[in-house]
């Protein structure tokens, strides 16, 4: 048992931080430190100078640009990345439909998608949710029904990351209403141009504009667009969401929230000292610290057993990295409305991206607090967890 | 970045579990605990003769210069069992103190003795008034000839009933809570001016409260600095507390796989309460903190060995943090799901909880590690 890194990962841990700390643009820095939007461009910019660099979709196999790293690189470059900040390569390409394509798509899909992804000339986004499929996503209605050589798709997806930016959305629809609830859906693939689909903005509660409603009204989709095979669309999305293991701790994120929560109590003054010198916030803070120790451990133990066992099915103890992970990241939200106490309050002022517009870092702290409740309800909401813990842990 | 146990690691883990199996069930344990002292010489010899109590000895001393992974793993198997026999007062405190304070002779003349089997330890720290502090020490020990004589109070002393040679802190000099003039001591329990009232602890354990009167012992007695002892002691308390979180991980591993077993075969309205949804997410809550516990547990075994005595100190008063917390949801919650039956003696699952709750209260409690974590300016 030996919990540290080896030379060589120790080396490749400062290979990653140097470049982080030498190419993060500091505007999109700043942005990310102070829970600012980044914008469109921002996110292609850093897309293309980590592409430049080899790294935009590491995990990749090698022959469509990955690196070849190990599990344990891998976890380390995440780790540099959130701890910079430096912004996630856009999950929706490069972590879902991505692998999605280059496992299950055609040769030609491969070809034209991948690339594409890779250097986000193409800006993907997720179409899974519908308003009455939240966690029994399997419940899902949106329709495609194939006509000649075209797909008919009507229905409607909700909670859409970041659609209005997007060029492409991959959804799953239903290809067979007379199938049982799992089988019967597919996998399509949809250009955001395509005639008939509308996208709704939804504000959420701290007036950001980060999720949308997607409407499709007899979108024609080419056959070519399906992926694998028609009917096999929840095997996909298994597997999809199976992938998305790795980021849900964001150990590295909230390590970087917690420097900055001691930085910002520092500088508070409360009853003649800073903030930072008050017991019991110290003792909540490091209550905080503790946790997130524990479960930066944990995420260890889940990488190094994938990297000693390959990856086979998913771990349920990745379950714990959400619950724990989420409940974190709110914890340092709450621990910033903590110090920043009675100036949580101004000022609700919003842009067109919906990030407040004030420069004053104090004015993001409560949409910041109020926009994480998110956490523990995507991806698979903290009590799906605890369903999956029950049953492929417990046994129950 | 590696959390396998080695081959050899691994051996050890089946020995352990096989001898607790074949002599360590629920009923058995109860014949132990009656037994003189609370605890079988029986057992205690099949320890020694599997050689689980030379396990982190030097092979110099006779032992087998196991690290502190070993003893994870030991502790862990002895809190899956509830075990009673005094592996954590004589191999883990009283081994400590000699192996890593004492003189050669003091080595040749204890340990030995405790890798046979033949001679227990028990550690006498806990004063009236010291609560968690270490340093806040009046017994006194005040130097006559070349010796020593010693005078105080100490309680809830682990294995003080039975134990042969009793490890006791005592101060040689300056005042109730200063860092410098405490010193550590061999004393044998039967010598004269040692009075020991034992009694049977909440957990099931054994301890006593233990007065030294005008305690006579040679200046051999000593374990390294008697004005210095402080930095010995808050090491070797850390090795017990390393300990404490290992076997708290194996209780409450246990009290997990007991509940998970009862939520799948007692019966209400007709089904298994386990499919009850509220239950199944208590008890997948039960899962989370166990392994956010097994996560520190690992790290306060890695810092056993770290140079800095300081990171040490931090990151095993972190582990106790996550420990208390965890043993607290898993024990209470592992009752509640139990319902009456877990109200009663003859359920093993009340035991269970017991142990965890002495141990969150053994050398420091949560709030007292968190704000020594807080003090020392957290983790990150």
């Amino acid at each position: 048992m030996d919990l540290s890194l080896t030379k060589e990962e120790q080396a490749f841990r400062d290979e990653v931080r140097a470049f982080f700390r030498d190419n993060v643009p500091p505007a999109i820095k700043k942005k990310l430190q102070e829970n600012r939007h980044t914008t469109k461009q921002d996110m292609v910019d850093w897309t293309r100078i980590l592409h430049k660099k080899g790294w935009a979709v590491a995990h990749w196999p090698k022959e469509w640009g990955g690196t070849g790293w190990t599990p344990v690189q891998q976890y380390i470059f995440n780790e540099e990345l959130q701890a910079t900040p430096a912004p996630a390569p856009l999950p929706f390409g490069v972590n879902m439909v991505g692998p999605v394509i280059y496992t299950f798509g055609s040769e030609a899909q491969k070809k034209h998608y991948l690339p594409r992804i890779a250097d986000l000339t193409d800006w993907w986004c997720q179409g899974f949710s519908e308003p009455g499929s939240g966690s029994d996503l399997a419940s899902l209605k949106t329709k495609a029904e194939r006509k000649g050589d075209k797909y008919i798709v009507n229905g409607q997806k909700t909670w859409t990351t970041l659609a209005q930016h997007a060029d492409w959305i991959f959804c799953l629809v239903r290809t067979d209403p007379a199938a049982k609830k799992q089988q019967g859906i597919s996998f399509l693939l949809i250009d955001m141009k395509s005639k008939g689909i509308t996208v709704r903005p939804i504000i959420t509660i701290e007036g950001g504009h980060e999720v949308n409603e997607v409407f499709f009204d007899d979108v024609e989709v080419p056959v070519e667009n399906l992926v694998g095979e028609e009917n096999k669309g929840w095997d996909y999305a298994k597997f999809l969401l199976g992938n998305e293991r790795t980021n849900i701790a964001r150990v590295g994120a909230s390590k970087e929230r917690i420097r900055r929560i001691k930085e910002l109590a520092a500088s508070v003054q409360s009853g003649g000292k800073p903030v930072l010198e008050d017991q019991k916030f110290r003792e909540k803070l490091a209550a905080v610290e503790i946790e997130l120790k524990a479960l930066e451990l944990t995420q260890m133990r889940v990488v190094a057993n994938e990297g000693k066992h390959g990856k086979g099915k998913p771990d349920p103890a990745s379950s714990i990295l959400k619950i724990k992970g989420s409940e974190i990241q709110q914890s340092t939200t709450e621990l910033l409305m903590d110090v920043i106490g009675p100036f949580a309050a101004p000022y609700d002022v919003h842009g067109d991206d919906g990030s407040n517009e004030t420069m004053d870092w104090t004015a993001q702290i409560a949409p910041t607090y109020f926009n994480y409740r998110k956490v523990s309800i995507y991806g698979g909401s903290n009590e799906i967890q605890r369903n999956i813990i029950t049953k492929a842990v417990l046994g129950l | 970045m590696d959390f396998d146990l080695s081959e050899e690691q691994r051996l050890l883990k089946e020995s352990i579990d096989g001898l607790l199996k074949a002599s360590y069930d629920f009923d058995q344990r109860k014949k132990y605990g009656a037994e003189k002292g609370g605890w079988s010489k029986t057992v205690w010899g099949k320890l020694a003769e599997q050689g689980l109590l030379g396990l982190p000895f030097s092979e110099d001393d006779g032992g087998f210069g196991a690290g502190a992974v070993e003893t994870m793993i030991v502790m862990e198997a002895l809190g899956r069992a509830l075990v009673l026999e005094p592996f954590l007062a004589t191999v883990v405190l009283g081994g400590g103190f000699l192996r890593r304070g004492g003189s050669a002779a003091q080595k040749e003349a204890y340990i030995p003795g405790i890798i046979d089997g033949s001679k227990t330890l028990a550690f006498a720290q806990l004063e009236k008034n010291s609560r968690y502090d270490l340093g806040d020490v009046s017994t006194t020990a005040k130097k006559k000839g070349d010796g020593w004589v010693i005078d105080g109070e100490k309680y809830v002393v682990l294995n003080g009933e039975t134990a042969d040679t009793l490890i006791v802190t005592a101060r040689t000099k300056g005042q109730q809570t200063d860092r410098n003039g405490i010193g550590v001591f061999l004393v044998p329990r039967d010598v004269k001016g040692v009075s020991v009232n034992g009694y049977p602890t909440q957990d099931g354990m054994h301890a006593a409260d233990i007065t030294f009167t005008g305690v006579e012992v040679g200046a051999d007695a000593a374990i390294g600095d008697p004005d210095n002892g402080l930095p010995l002691i808050e090491q070797v308390v850390d090795d017990a507390r390393i300990a404490l979180c290992a076997e708290a991980v194996g209780a409450m591993e246990e009290s997990l796989k007991i509940t998970v077993e009862y939520l799948k075969t007692r019966k209400q309205f007709g089904v298994p309460i386990g499919s009850f949804q509220t239950l199944q997410h208590r008890a997948a809550d039960m899962f989370v903190n166990l392994e956010q516990a097994r996560s520190m547990a690992m790290l306060a075994t890695m810092a056993s060995d770290f140079d800095d005595a300081k990171e040490r100190a931090t990151s095993v008063a972190a582990a106790k943090v996550q420990i208390g917390k965890s043993l607290k949801f898993v024990g209470q919650q592992s009752i509640q799901l139990h319902g009456g039956i877990g109200m009663t003696m003859e359920a093993s699952i009340g035991h269970y909880f017991k142990r965890l709750s002495i141990i969150e209260s053994t050398f420091g409690d949560t709030d007292y590690h968190l704000s020594r974590v807080s003090a020392a300016g957290g983790l990150i």
